[in-house]
């Protein structure tokens, strides 16, 4: 799901580190929640809109200086879909 | 002549005088550099020729007797600020040969004031860690005790900054990855009110915690650099729009009467006992200088680790999925061991069927600790806290249990989980001669209040004053 390429060992090891984190994290259900809302955020702005002008982006060569693979002026990614034979 | 030992104040009078250039100034932090960061390991990149560039440009600025606060001040930021041409890693293999096409905010503010950027400084990869161990590039060293760590994530600006290879710093503290550092090599970091500094640019750690700010040799130059990098920003809708202070203007008020409080659940077992010392000095030099100690309460401090580390690695799960290698960057099995481990812990806690349980739960708990934060501020002004309950420690000492360097930020999570302002400055040593720091904590937006507590502290003590030597 997170696109990870994890060893064998890493695998074990990572899954022992991480069952001791939940464990402790466990402890959260001791704390009384009922009737409380969640915050996701504690800034007190809502709905923070600007005014719906163009405003100069990125060149296409600049948004394309860093890609490891081009072609064309665009983005050269692995194929997504294989052709039927 | 050693001008990059200065303060912010102290060079801007130098320059002001013409008792030097800012190419002098620049000169002297850029040979700094070069004599002790193979030692420190400060610093990822240093851009010597557009330093060298901007100083020549400031001096053209000053002869002409413009006037702005940092014009010719020469500082370095922690490497998570997008830097037009300038490359910019995060600490992460991942962005190894990443040069930015644009400017964070901060970065562009700091430069229309005319400030030299030196280079960018070592953190922990993605802002992930206490230590800087997390770096893909190697650790940075305390200049307090090369065996040491000099805290993290933000450690290589604290380090640069506490060995004079620098005149400021820009940090980014998420949960802690300002105040830490700045407390483990003995100079003053703010972690400002969520949403006072604009994030446009600075790569995303976890968003609802991410805050930008300044660090510095001394309070009044950290309250400087704020007024400068302060304020609303269109490209950042969480930044806010209330109106941003000269926040030198606040360094002037006794502290006669001032509330300070101690919050009970701060003081108990896991905090060191040098600490705990050193804060009772500092209790004892507020109290000589008019202020009153109360106690308050933040009943739900216990739950602050475990709400951080749920949210927190959710949120990077959520900003680490953009890197896919094809329009920037390295791959996926580009990735350290520690950002790994948060991708997996916050998908694990954002997916189906362990939503309600992990991560809703820690945003309830979350609204809890804010709500303790906002009850103890109607009895007191500012709450002083320790900034870690240890002292710094050993490199390689505790990397290999995640859980065990988690529980160190007790005190800093707490304080992004309530989006309130701390500053956190020094406050003595241990006796093996490692620095100690404190926090003073303060409602949201009293940036201008705690700044002048620090400054008012600092005042009648020389803590900020000592100095490694290297």
């Amino acid at each position: 799901m997170a696109n990870l390429l994890l060893t064998s060992e890493e695998e074990e090891k990572y899954s022992q580190q991480l069952s001791n984190v939940l464990d402790y994290i466990d402890q959260l259900n001791k704390a009384d929640t009922s009737n409380i809302e969640p915050t996701f955020q504690v800034g007190n702005l809502s709905n923070v809109t600007r005014e719906d002008k163009a405003e100069q982006g990125l060149s296409q060569d600049e948004a394309l200086q860093n890609a490891p693979s081009k072609e064309n002026g665009l983005f050269r990614v692995k194929a997504i879909f294989e052709e039927r034979g | 002549m050693n001008l990059n030992k200065l303060t912010i104040a102290a060079a801007r009078k130098g320059l002001k005088e013409k008792k030097f250039s800012s190419l002098e100034l620049t000169k002297d932090c850029l040979n700094r550099i070069k004599e002790v960061d193979n030692q420190v390991k400060a610093y990822l990149t240093v851009c010597e020729e557009q330093a060298l560039e901007a100083a020549k440009k400031a001096d053209e600025l000053l002869k002409n007797k413009e006037e702005s606060p940092l014009l010719g001040i020469p500082f370095s930021m922690k490497d998570v600020y997008s830097t037009y041409g300038i490359r910019t890693t995060a600490g992460s293999k991942v962005l190894d040969n990443y040069i930015p096409p644009y400017n964070a905010t901060v970065y562009q503010k700091l430069i229309d004031a005319g400030a030299v950027i030196l280079g960018k400084t070592n953190c922990d990869a993605w802002g992930h860690g206490s230590s800087t161990e997390n770096s893909d590039f190697g650790p940075t060293k305390n200049p307090w005790n090369l065996d040491y760590v000099p805290g993290g994530s933000a450690g290589g600006s604290a380090a640069a900054l506490a060995a004079d290879m620098a005149i400021f710093e820009i940090g980014e503290d998420t949960g802690g990855s300002i105040r830490q550092p700045a407390s483990f090599c003995s100079v003053v970091g703010l972690k400002v009110t969520y949403g006072r500094v604009s994030r446009y640019g600075a790569i995303a750690y976890a968003s609802s915690f991410d805050t930008m700010g300044p660090m510095g040799k001394n309070v009044s130059d950290v309250a400087e650099v704020l007024s400068v990098i302060a304020g609303q920003d269109l490209k950042d809708a969480t930044s806010s729009p209330l109106q941003v202070d000269n926040y030198l203007g606040f360094l002037n008020k006794d502290i006669k009467g001032l509330k300070v409080g101690l919050p009970k659940q701060f003081y108990g077992n896991g905090l060191d006992s040098e600490i705990k010392a050193a804060i009772d000095g500092a209790v004892m030099v507020l109290q000589k200088n008019g202020a009153e100690i109360i106690d308050v309460s933040i009943p739900n401090t216990e739950y602050g680790i475990a709400t951080y580390y749920i949210i927190a690695p959710s949120e990077t799960s959520s900003n680490l999925a953009r890197y896919d290698g094809i329009r920037f960057g390295n791959g996926r099995e580009t990735f350290g061991q520690e950002a790994k481990r948060r991708i997996m812990l916050g998908t694990y806690a954002l997916s189906t069927g362990y939503y309600d349980e992990y991560y809703l739960k820690a945003q309830k708990v979350r609204s809890l600790i804010k709500n303790d934060f906002e009850k103890s501020f109607e009895k007191c002004d500012v709450i002083l806290s320790p900034v870690s309950p240890v002292p710094p420690f050993k490199l390689g000492e505790n990397v290999n249990d995640p859980l065990k360097m988690y529980l160190m930020d007790a005190y800093t999570v707490l304080i992004n989980l309530a989006g309130v302002p701390s500053l956190a400055l020094p406050c003595g040593f241990t006796k093996s001669g490692l620095p100690i720091g404190m926090q003073i904590i303060g409602p949201q937006f009293s940036e201008g209040k705690i700044l002048n507590v620090g400054f008012q502290y600092e005042q009648v003590t020389q803590w900020h004053k000592e100095k490694p030597k290297l």
